[in-house]
C-alpha cells in the first residue's frame, strides 16, 4: 500500500474525514469502556444519545458549545495565518478576571451600561493577554505556541490568587471565591428556566462574521496568504507581524468574551476553576470543523455533547469526567490520521508501483 | 540545620527539580535534531507518570514501573510517528493532540490511584537513615534517576557528535532530501528519534510520580513538558546547555519555595507562576538573537518529508 498525492485536496474527503474520525473515536471509546469493566453499549448511549433526550439537555448543549465556538473561531483564524494560539484557556481566564473585576467594582450600580462595560472588559482582558504573546513574537521572535501556553498557566494561577486574596468574598466563609455579581452585571437568560444566555447569540453572530472576515475582506485575504505562502506575502508587502497581531488580538478577544460570558452567566462569580478546559478543547473544535466557521459550529456542538455525555457517565457509571478528554483526544488523533485521505489517494501496490518503488531502491 | 546542610539541601532540591526537565528535554532534543517537532511531551510525561505509578504499585517494583513508563511514553510517541511520518499529518497539530489525549487518559486511569501514598525512590533505596548525619541524609536523596539525568546529557552529546548513528540522525534533521538521496532511511531514523523522545518523556513523568512527589495527582506534570520544550530552544539544541538550563530552572522553582522560609511572604499561587514566567523570559532572551537561533536550529525542523513517488 502506498500514498499518492492528490493534485488538489479532496473536498469530499475533507467533510468525510471528521465523520470517519468520529466513528473511530466512538469505537475507541467502546473499547475503553469495556476495558474499564463497563457495558460499552449503554455507555455509548449515555455519551451520545441520552443528553439529547430532553429539552434541558439541548439547552446545556448550547451552554457548553458557546465558549468552545467562540474560542475555536479565533484559533482557526490564527491557524490560517500559521499563528498558533494554543493559550485560549489563558485568554478565557483573563477575560473572566477583567470582566469580573469590573462587575465587582461597579457593585450595586444599576443601569444599562453595566453589562456592556463588563463584557468589554472581558474582551479587552483576553485581547491584552493575547497581545502579550503578539508583542513577544513580533518584537523578540519568541514563539507564540510556548508563550501563549505559559501565559495560560500564569492566568490560571493569577485567578487562584485573586479569589483567595484581593478579590475574595469577605463574607464567604473563606471559600476561594468572589462575591456573586449583581443582576445588572449578569447576561440575560435566553430561555426561561434554562441556563443559556445571550452569549449563545454572540457565538452564532460570530460565525458569519468570521466567515466574512476570512472570505470577503482584504485583512482575511492577507491572513490566508501569510499562512499559505509567506514568501508571496512578503513580496506583496503583506506584513507577517501585522497578521500575528490581528490573529492574537482577535482570538484573545473572542476567548476573553467567552470567559466573561461564563462568569457573568452560568457561574455568576469568580472561582478558581471556571473552565473544564474549553480553551484546549477549542483547538480540537477548530480542526474538526476544518477551520471553517460553519464547520466549527457543528464541531462545537459535538464537543459540547462529549462534555455533557461525560457528566452523564460520571453519574450513571461512576467514570471520571476526564473520560471526555480521552475521547476528545482520540477524536483529534483519528482526524489527523484520517486527513491523509484528503490529501492523498491510497494505492494498493500494482506492478507499476512495485517497479517504481524498486527503482528508488 | 546549619548553613552547610542548608546549602547542600538547596543544591539537592535544585537537582531533583531539574532531573525531569533534563530527561524529557534530552528526548525532545534528539527528536528535534532528527527534524521532528513533537509538542506532545507534556502528554507523554503525564501518561508515563500514571503508568509508572500504577505499574509500580501493582507489581511492587519501581524498576518495572520505570520500564512501563518508558514503554508507555514510547507507545504514545509511536502513534505520533505513524501520524506524522507515515500519514504526513501536521506535526504541530499531532503533538497537541497527543498532549490533549495524555491529559485525559492520565486523569481517567489515574483516578483510582489519586493520593495513594507510596515510598519514594530515594527512601526505598536507603530506608534507615533517621540516625545518619543530616548531610548524608540530604546527599542520599539524590536518587539514581538524578544521577542518570546528570550523566545523560554527556552521553547524548557524545552520541550526536561522535557516533555514526548520531551523524546520520543530524543529517536527517538538516536535510531529509539529501539523506534520502544518499540512501538512508529517513523515516526509520526519524521514527527511532521520536520513540527515544517518548521513552525519555515517559521516564521523566515516572520520576515525578515515583521519586519527586512521590504520588500521583491529576495533571501533576504541571507544564514541565512545555518547559522542557522551551529548554530545547534555549539550549540551541545542545545537550549540555540543556542540562545547564534545566538546573537553572530547578533553582528558580526551589528558590520560590524557599522564599517563604527566607521571610519573603508571597502568595503560593503567585509563586507557582515563577517557572512559567521564567520560561517566557528565557524564550525572549534566546529568541531575540534570530541569527544564532537560525544557525543552530536543525534546518529541517518541523518540515515533513515525502519520499519521491
Amino acid at each position: 500500500m502506498r500514498l499518492e498525492r492528490r493534485a488538489s485536496a479532496s473536498r469530499v474527503m475533507a467533510v468525510l474525514a471528521p465523520v470517519l474520525a468520529l466513528v473511530c473515536a466512538a469505537a475507541g471509546a467502546a473499547v475503553l469502556f469495556a476495558l474499564l469493566g463497563r457495558d460499552p453499549v449503554s455507555c455509548l448511549h449515555t455519551l451520545f444519545v441520552a443528553p439529547l433526550e430532553d429539552a434541558n439537555g439541548w439547552s446545556e448543549l448550547a451552554l457548553k458549545a458557546t465558549p468552545l465556538l467562540l474560542c475555536a473561531l479565533g484559533i482557526a483564524v490564527g491557524v490560517q495565518a500559521n499563528v498558533w494560539n494554543i493559550g485560549a484557556e489563558g485568554q478565557f481566564t483573563m477575560g473572566a478576571i477583567a470582566g469580573g473585576a469590573v462587575a465587582l467594582w461597579l457593585g450595586p450600580t444599576e443601569g444599562w451600561f453595566v453589562l456592556p462595560l463588563v463584557l468589554m472588559a472581558g474582551v479587552l482582558g483576553g485581547a491584552a493577554w493575547g497581545g502579550v504573546a503578539a508583542f513577544l513574537r513580533t518584537r523578540f521572535n519568541a514563539h507564540e505556541i510556548l508563550v501563549t501556553l505559559m501565559l495560560s498557566y500564569i492566568a490560571v494561577q493569577v485567578l487562584g490568587w485573586l479569589v483567595r486574596g484581593p478579590m475574595q468574598d469577605p463574607e464567604g466563609f473563606n471559600f476561594p471565591q468572589t462575591r456573586q455579581f449583581e443582576a445588572a452585571a449578569m447576561l440575560p437568560v435566553l430561555l426561561e428556566g434554562s441556563r443559556v444566555t445571550v452569549a449563545a447569540v454572540f457565538a452564532l453572530v460570530a460565525v458569519p462574521l468570521a466567515a466574512l472576515l476570512l472570505g470577503r475582506t482584504m485583512a482575511g485575504y492577507r491572513i490566508r496568504v501569510v499562512g499559505l505562502a509567506p514568501g508571496a506575502a512578503r513580496y506583496a508587502g503583506f506584513s507577517e507581524n501585522g497578521a500575528v497581531w490581528v490573529c492574537l488580538l482577535l482570538s484573545g478577544g473572542l476567548a476573553g468574551l467567552a470567559g466573561v460570558c461564563e462568569v457573568a452567566g452560568p457561574i455568576g462569580q469568580l472561582t478558581p476553576s471556571i473552565s473544564p478546559g474549553y480553551g484546549f478543547a477549542a483547538i480540537i473544535v477548530a480542526f474538526l470543523g476544518r477551520l471553517s466557521p460553519v464547520g466549527m459550529l457543528f464541531a462545537a456542538v459535538l464537543m459540547a455533547l462529549l462534555y455533557l455525555g461525560a457528566e452523564g457517565l460520571q453519574i450513571t457509571q461512576q467514570l471520571p469526567l476526564a473520560a471526555a478528554g480521552v475521547i476528545q483526544g482520540m477524536l483529534l488523533l483519528f482526524l489527523l490520521g484520517a486527513d491523509v485521505l484528503t490529501l492523498y489517494r491510497v494505492r494498493f501496490g500494482g506492478v507499476r508501483a512495485h517497479a517504481k518503488a524498486s527503482s528508488h531502491g | 540545620m546549619d548553613d552547610g546542610v542548608m546549602l547542600v539541601a538547596l543544591l539537592v532540591a535544585t537537582l531533583r527539580a531539574a532531573a525531569p526537565l533534563i530527561l524529557a528535554g534530552l528526548g525532545e532534543l534528539v527528536c528535534e535534531r532528527a527534524g521532528v517537532l513533537n509538542l506532545g511531551v507534556e502528554g507523554m510525561m503525564l501518561v508515563g507518570a500514571v503508568v509508572g505509578f500504577a505499574a509500580s504499585v501493582t507489581t511492587g517494583s519501581p524498576v518495572l514501573g520505570l520500564l512501563a513508563a518508558m514503554a508507555a511514553g514510547a507507545a504514545m510517541a509511536a502513534v505520533f510517528a505513524v501520524l506524522t511520518l507515515r500519514l504526513h499529518a501536521n506535526q504541530v497539530a499531532s503533538g497537541l493532540a497527543l498532549t490533549i489525549f495524555g491529559i485525559g487518559f492520565s486523569a481517567l486511569f489515574g483516578a483510582p490511584y489519586q493520593s495513594h501514598p507510596i515510598t519514594g525512590l530515594a527512601t526505598l533505596i536507603f530506608p534507615n537513615l533517621s540516625g545518619a548525619h543530616p548531610l548524608l541524609q540530604q546527599l542520599l536523596l539524590v536518587d539514581p534517576l538524578v544521577w542518570l539525568a546528570l550523566a545523560a546529557p554527556f552521553a547524548v552529546a557524545r552520541f550526536l557528535a561522535r557516533s555514526r548513528a548520531g551523524l546520520l540522525l543530524r543529517a536527517v534533521g538538516e536535510s531529509a532530501e539529501v539523506a534520502h538521496a544518499f540512501g538512508y532511511k529517513v523515516v526509520r531514523i526519524r521514527g527511532f528519534a521520536v520513540l527515544f523522545g517518548g521513552a525519555m518523556a515517559g521516564l521523566a513523568g515516572a520520576y515525578l510520580s515515583l521519586a519527586y512527589t512521590p504520588m500521583w495527582t491529576e495533571n501533576m506534570v504541571a507544564g514541565r513538558g512545555w518547559i522542557a520544550l522551551a529548554l530545547v530552544v534555549f539550549s540551541t539544541w545542545k545537550p549540555l546547555l540543556l542540562a545547564a538550563g534545566a538546573i537553572l530552572f530547578g533553582f528558580v522553582t526551589i528558590a520560590g519555595f524557599q522564599a517563604e522560609a527566607w521571610g519573603i511572604p508571597v502568595a503560593p499561587n503567585l509563586l507557582a507562576t515563577l517557572p512559567y514566567a521564567a520560561t517566557i523570559l528565557v524564550l525572549v532572551l534566546i529568541s531575540r538573537d534570530t541569527l544564532r537561533l537560525k544557525l543552530n536550529a536543525p534546518a529541517a525542523l518541523g518540515k515533513p518529508f515525502h519520499p519521491a513517488g
